[in-house]
């Protein structure tokens, strides 16, 4: 039941990241919907496996997964955010602050 | 059935239709990073995808293939990362 529950709440998460990605209106806005909705999905899924099995050797697994996730995505995601930056990547109209305008030495979005 | 097996494939389902929506993003774009996006989604949903199927199947092995694609998206998401960079400084 707990296995479940993890399963569809975590999959639930990952569906909320794809509508994020397709609606959301720039690369940063749309970047920081699937690096924290979609990890923390599939985080859930793989603790609904560990809840399932319940077993020591799957439920060192999955914290593995887990830990590893959770360490790498963000990661992943500043480096796109800022490779995207540095490449000029448009902001959404309703922008009220870049604080990283003109910070990076050499990028493309300071004019 | 049994409830979880039954949650394993709602989930199944969910994920499938959260790899739709990855793919009309990356169709559509518009610059590489916002593809790059698309496909860190879509390796992240395969974690899920692989962890919902272990459920269903009822087999564990199938998470070792999970921990597998979460290693290797984020070295590609990183190396992408480094080139486009590269490419910014020309």
């Amino acid at each position: 039941m707990i296995a479940a529950a993890l399963l569809v709440l975590g999959s639930a998460f990952m569906l909320l990241a794809g509508v994020g990605l397709i609606r959301l209106p720039d690369l940063f806005l749309r970047m920081s919907a699937t690096a924290k909705a979609a990890t923390l999905g599939a985080a859930l899924t793989a603790l609904g496996a560990a809840a399932h099995f319940g077993d020591a050797a799957v439920a060192g697994r999955v914290v593995v997964i887990v830990f590893f996730l959770f360490l790498t995505a963000p990661v992943a995601a500043h480096k796109i955010g800022r490779a995207g930056y540095r490449r000029g990547a448009p902001l959404y109209e309703g922008t009220i602050c870049d604080e990283a305008k003109g910070r990076l030495p050499g990028d493309a979005g300071d004019q | 059935m049994s409830a979880a097996t039954v949650g394993a494939f709602a989930a199944l389902a969910v994920c499938g239709a959260t790899v739709l929506l990855a793919v009309v993003r990356l169709a559509r774009g518009p610059s590489t990073a916002d593809r790059v996006v698309a496909l860190d989604l879509l390796s992240a949903v395969a974690v899920g995808i692989m962890a919902a199927w272990s459920v269903a199947a009822n087999d564990a092995v199938y998470l070792d293939v999970a921990l597998l694609v979460a290693l290797l998206a984020f070295l590609g998401t990183v190396a992408f990362a480094a080139y486009a960079e590269e490419g910014g400084r020309q």
